[in-house]
């Protein structure tokens, strides 16, 4: 396990994070730390706030009170841009256009993790021979598949991962968990979501795990 | 052991803003050539459009001539009305968009990025048809030049008000609707220079001002355009 004294502030912290709709509380108060190396598992019942959880800490959405700090920092768009890979509940990826091309483009937005190129990042998830087919063409597990090569591909520290083990089969399941370790054992830091079907088994990673009341 | 190093200089070597607009516009145009069917659709819009006037208004070269000028102007605007609406609603709807926030690039600049790609895809090919359409319409051949002009001046003009107003109604239901009623008010003084050029050309008189009005209009909307679009696009994905 790594050490993280060396940089007392944590990747990320969250202090009284609370988010409201129409005066009506989503989640929060949430106070946590994820620090480099570690894997964070957000459980929580269907409509218990956890997708919003995540697109609030990735800035998608302003947050009703509370503040959120990246390396102590409080943060802003500026700060986070680039560092931080969000997997929605959508691919974020166009249809008619392969996976090829889809990673190609993000990369062009997002750069590449040094060594890694568009080929083997889809080789990674076991995507090679529908590199060059439209992603309307896919199942719903192999744009899952094609979503999580862009885990490998673009460069960031924090991953936030929503419902990633949603539509993948038993091999995508350990495929993500491999993902995940990897990452950790890099210094990179993951925060993903989970309705608590599927079990997250990770021997390597520092689990927190926070749960969310509906 | 990991080390931290290694996870921050990744951040550094994120993709230049230029590199990025061009990996955009790439994406648009391959898009674009996927369903390349759909820029037919304005196309043919257009020209049924255009030949109903001489059924409606009856075979006279004269009075088709008058008018050729504005209608063919409106034709183009309403040719391009129902392609606006769809302008960032995919990139909402399949997560794109979301990724386009979170990248380490100016939101603007794709959204300009996402524009420039719209008019040459979508209206570019209503431009080359619109000889066509001046034909059918009876307009002088020696205006043509004049009616080109106004047309690659005031269609960029129209996709970037376009652009700001489908941004702001991207996650609205029914926005189709709301974008014509709020885009034809605004295009209004675009129609009235672009016509009036055409028109001042066809009497023989001087018509540069209003094409340089257009420019100058152009211009402008380059530049705030993309910003209230990035504005709008962020308000549109916290709903």
């Amino acid at each position: 396990m790594s050490e993280p004294s060396s940089n007392p502030a944590p990747l990320l912290r969250v202090h009284a994070l609370a988010f409201a709709r129409n005066d009506e509380a989503v989640f929060g108060p949430l106070d946590f730390a994820l620090d480099r190396g570690e894997t964070l598992l957000v459980e929580g019942d269907n409509g218990s706030g956890k997708t919003t959880l995540l697109r609030v800490l990735a800035g998608l959405l302003p947050p009703s009170t509370g503040e959120i700090r990246c390396d102590g920092q409080a943060i802003s768009r500026d700060a986070i841009a680039g560092r931080m890979v969000f997997l929605g509940h959508h691919p974020g990826m166009k249809s008619d256009l392969s996976p090829c091309e889809n990673l190609a483009f993000l990369s062009g937005l997002y750069g590449t993790r040094e060594g890694v190129s568009v080929d083997a990042a889809l080789a990674q998830v076991d995507l090679s021979i529908y590199a060059h087919t439209p992603l309307r063409l896919l199942s719903a597990g192999q744009k899952k598949r094609a979503a999580l090569a862009r885990l490998t591909l673009l460069p960031g520290e924090l991953w936030l991962l929503d419902e990633p083990y949603a539509n993948l089969d038993r091999h995508g399941i350990e495929l993500v968990n491999a993902l995940i370790s990897m990452h950790g054992a890099r210094g990179g830091a993951t925060l993903l979501t989970s309705h608590g079907a599927v079990r997250f088994a990770d021997p390597n990673a520092r689990h927190v795990r926070l749960e969310l009341a509906a | 052991m990991a080390t931290i190093a290694p996870a921050r200089t990744e951040t550094a070597r994120a993709p230049g803003a230029s590199a990025a607009a061009r990996a955009f516009l790439r994406r648009e145009l391959l898009l674009a050539w996927r369903r390349r069917n759909d820029a037919l659709f304005p196309v043919l819009y257009a020209i049924i459009v255009a030949a109903l006037f001489p059924f409606a208004l009856g075979p006279e070269p004269q009075l088709l001539a008058r008018i050729s000028g504005g209608v063919l102007l409106v034709t183009v605007l309403l040719a391009m009305l129902p392609t606006l609406e769809s302008m960032f609603r995919g990139d909402l709807e399949d997560g794109s968009l979301e990724q386009m926030l979170l990248a380490p690039q100016p939101l603007a600049l794709l959204a300009l990025a996402r524009i420039v790609g719209y008019w040459l895809t979508t209206t570019l090919p209503l431009i080359v048809v619109a000889p066509l359409l001046a034909l059918l319409l009876h307009l002088p051949l020696d205006v043509l030049p004049v009616l080109l002009s106004a047309l690659l001046l005031a269609t960029p003009l129209l996709a970037l008000l376009g652009a700001v107003l489908a941004a702001l109604t991207a996650g609205t239901r029914r926005s189709a609707i709301l974008l014509a009623l709020m885009l034809l008010p605004l295009a209004v003084p675009v129609v009235i220079f672009a016509a009036g050029a055409v028109a001042a050309a066809q009497s023989g008189l001087p018509h540069s001002a209003p094409l340089l009005w257009l420019a100058a209009a152009l211009v402008l909307a380059l530049v705030l355009a993309p910003l209230a679009c990035a504005a709008a696009l962020r308000i549109a994905i916290e709903s």
